[in-house]
């Protein structure tokens, strides 16, 4: 049986400035950035969670560059998969994230599981994060 | 060398202007400006980039939040009506009828009446396939055409 998700894909445009967001802006950790020749490997997690990485991931990786144009296409449009992340304090992340000039899309909103808001990376990728509702109470 | 951003980003971020805006009027001027093109322009590549035009993802965007208000809250149709954009009570239950096969009274009841219980679903995700579908009558009116620059 399945014991746990270790990977996630995610499509990038450009990976140096892919790391500069996830891990300058975003504060997440680089886990693996490695040139295999004929592609590049680059993962990150959320601090203290190593074993879950989030592929940073080019549209030539495996494709040919057709279907490497339609991924791309589809990134920019914002048509493709998105991440979920939970913090402790949505508005105060928020407010730190856009002090480094991340391009919101949703400011945080109260809703009953919780406080949340919506970001875009700089491809187009939607992202969020949430602060559950057990801990906006404590 | 900074990457080159593609239009469709930048109509995107446009797009992105819409959905936290949506209770106002379309503003073509300052979403082409923000898309970096002229209205005519912004309009020809919206309606290419996305299979609609900007007035008619809007109207979806405003059905879709009348929507979420109709089943979450208590309010008056009249008051979900303004709060979401529309200028009218006949052009929202026109126009809501004619997306959705109801009334927007028939769809809060229903609703009530046992057909759906909300679980955690991110909002993003509600919002995204909760908008009605844009099939077909792509150039048909979809409601009242309120710009600012007349489109």
């Amino acid at each position: 049986m399945f014991k746990a998700l270790t990977h996630t894909f995610l499509y990038v445009l450009d990976q140096d400035e892919a790391i500069d967001f996830y891990v300058g802006k975003l504060g997440l950790e680089l886990n693996t950035d490695s040139d295999l020749g004929f592609m590049r490997w680059v993962t990150v997690n959320v601090p203290g969670q190593p074993e879950v990485e989030i592929v940073l991931s080019s549209p030539e990786m495996g494709h040919d560059e057709e279907t490497a144009r339609a991924i791309r296409d589809l990134v920019a449009k914002g048509g493709a998969s998105g991440l979920i992340f939970r913090v402790e304090d949505c508005r105060a992340t928020y407010e730190a994230l856009v002090g480094k000039g991340v391009e919101f899309t949703q400011e945080p909103t109260e809703h009953f599981y919780g406080i949340d808001c919506g970001l875009r990376d700089p491809f187009g990728n939607p992202l969020r994060f949430t602060q559950p509702a057990a801990v906006a109470q404590s | 060398m900074p990457r080159m951003e593609v239009p469709s980003r930048r109509l995107l971020r446009a797009r992105d202007a819409m959905d936290r805006s949506y209770a106002r009027p379309l503003d073509v001027a300052a979403l082409a400006k923000i898309a970096m093109s002229s209205e005519a322009h912004f309009i020809r590549t919206f309606k290419q980039t996305f299979g609609e035009t900007p007035h008619r993802y809007l109207q979806r965007r405003r059905l879709e939040r009348a929507m979420a208000l109709l089943r979450e809250t208590e309010r008056p149709v009249t008051d979900i009506c303004l709060e979401v954009g529309f200028a009218s009570l006949g052009t929202f239950s026109r126009t809501f009828a004619r997306v959705l096969g109801m009334s927007p009274t028939a769809y809060q009841a229903a609703w009530r009446s046992g057909a759906g219980t909300a679980g955690y679903v991110p909002t993003c995700v509600v919002m995204a396939w909760s908008r009605p579908a844009a099939h077909g009558d792509q150039d048909r009116s979809f409601g009242e055409a309120q710009t600012r620059s007349g489109t």
